[in-house]
């Protein structure tokens, strides 16, 4: 087992770096505002109240302000995932039913570590451990759907009531579509080899120390962090152009709630369309200021987070086509029914 | 000694590969440095994750990078 024990290594304290900067961090978060206003209105000069001023702030403003949350809770989430691993989480799930299976596999995606590139072998070390394929797509849909990223930005751009829902609802598609893909026995539509493959006994678990789990932190954000800042940017800045210039309820009569066949318009085009969290997050916060409505904001968002083509690429190498459809469908369905469901809530 | 590097060739996979070749290089040790790309195999194993190091036929780690000062810790420890 796992070394839960905290071991420092005070010899070393370099490790401990990245948690003498939190006062730092603290500071800039808190005084954002004020900085964003003294550079905006005084040093850049701008006039108050103008499209420019109020573009160039929104940019000025957010940019930071997510860059400096996706730090600070990537590198939390790095810490905790170490405790976690899709080993654990296979033996959590062995032997589960179905529908129980499925919660625990959804809320278990969220936190276990999952990387697309590992989605092969994750995928065939559930089957060959005997947990029904429909568990293991519960787990497949919620682990990248879910994902600290897209829950960060959410949290940062549209608020905490936001990010909840988005989770809820998220975990709430990965359990039925999971559920429904289970019912329907579909096991005939995976590659007969998957079936018939022998896995190695699994290794030992590493043993890690407590530095080592920071440095798995400070690793994920350099990794993280370094890979979504120039999209952040780059959506923040599509973000502030139309936060600024484009015209108050423009949206609303194409994504607006009154406009029936918006839900299913923007799950097609976010199927194929291939973008992470971290850029298209921020150009949907900008439309839904200009009359998007929530519910087709967030099917859109949902559907080209969680249903990804070089995803269902890579599931083809295990996966037959007719399988690949089915779970483009039944997902799909699922985020149709929650974007209706908020288009008439809200 | 004989390394294999596991992983279907992704981005971490290459980059494992680069720091276990250069903890090799500086270490000046004696082995060979493989890739693995076939998942059969590579479930073979018995890891779930990617990118993994095998030393002589046994699994050092998986599903991370570690430093090239750590791999070098691990490897002068082979």
């Amino acid at each position: 087992m796992n070394n839960r024990g905290i071991t420092f290594h005070l010899k070393n304290p370099a490790n401990y770096l990245p948690l003498l900067l939190l006062p730092l961090w603290i500071l800039l978060y808190r005084n954002l505002h004020g900085l964003t206003d003294f550079f905006v209105y005084d040093v850049f000069n701008l006039i108050k109240g103008t499209h420019l001023a109020d573009s160039v702030w929104f940019f000025v403003f957010e940019v930071p302000k997510v860059l400096l949350l996706l730090t600070l809770i990537i590198f939390a989430v790095g810490i905790v995932r170490s405790y976690f691993s899709p080993e654990r989480t296979r033996k959590a799930l062995e032997g589960k039913s179905l529908f129980t299976g499925n919660v625990m596999a959804a809320s278990l995606g969220i936190v276990t570590p999952f990387c697309s590139c590992s989605a092969i072998p994750l995928f065939l070390g559930f089957i060959e451990s005997g947990i029904p394929l429909g568990v293991t797509f519960s787990f497949l849909i919620a682990a990248p759907m879910i994902n600290e990223v897209a829950v960060v930005l959410l949290f940062g751009l549209f608020g905490w009531k936001t990010a909840v829902i988005y989770v809820i609802t998220g975990l709430f598609i990965a359990i039925t579509a999971g559920w429904v893909i289970g019912r329907l026995h579909l096991e005939k539509w995976v590659e007969s080899w998957v079936y018939e493959l022998k896995a190695g006994d699994h290794p030992e678990d590493e043993k890690l120390t407590f530095a080592q789990r920071i440095r798995m932190g400070y690793g994920a954000v350099k990794e993280i962090v370094g890979k979504v800042w120039l999209y952040v940017t780059l959506g923040v800045a599509v973000g502030a152009g139309v936060h600024g210039y484009v015209p108050q309820d423009f949206m609303a009569s194409v994504m607006g709630d009154k406009v029936w066949y918006s839900v299913p318009l923007s799950v097609l085009i976010g199927i194929p369309l291939y973008s992470n969290a971290a850029g298209i997050i921020p150009i949907v916060s900008a439309l839904i200021g200009k009359g998007a409505a929530l519910g087709t904001s967030l099917a859109f968002m949902m559907a080209v987070i969680g249903l990804s083509l070089p995803e269902m690429i890579i599931l083809r190498k295990v996966l037959k086509l007719p399988l690949i459809f089915t779970f483009i469908g039944v997902v799909g369905t699922g985020i149709l029914m929650v974007g209706y469901l908020f288009n008439y809530i809200f | 000694m004989e390394i294999k590097i596991l992983g279907t060739g992704c981005t971490n996979c290459k980059n494992l590969e680069k720091a276990t070749r250069q903890a090799v290089a500086e270490l000046k040790l004696d082995a060979s440095v493989v890739k693995e790309e076939d998942i059969v195999k590579i479930m073979g194993y018995g890891i779930m994750r990617t990118p993994a190091l095998v030393v002589d036929e046994k699994v050092l780690f998986y599903g991370r990078i570690p430093s090239v000062s750590e791999l070098k810790e691990m490897l002068s420890k082979k």
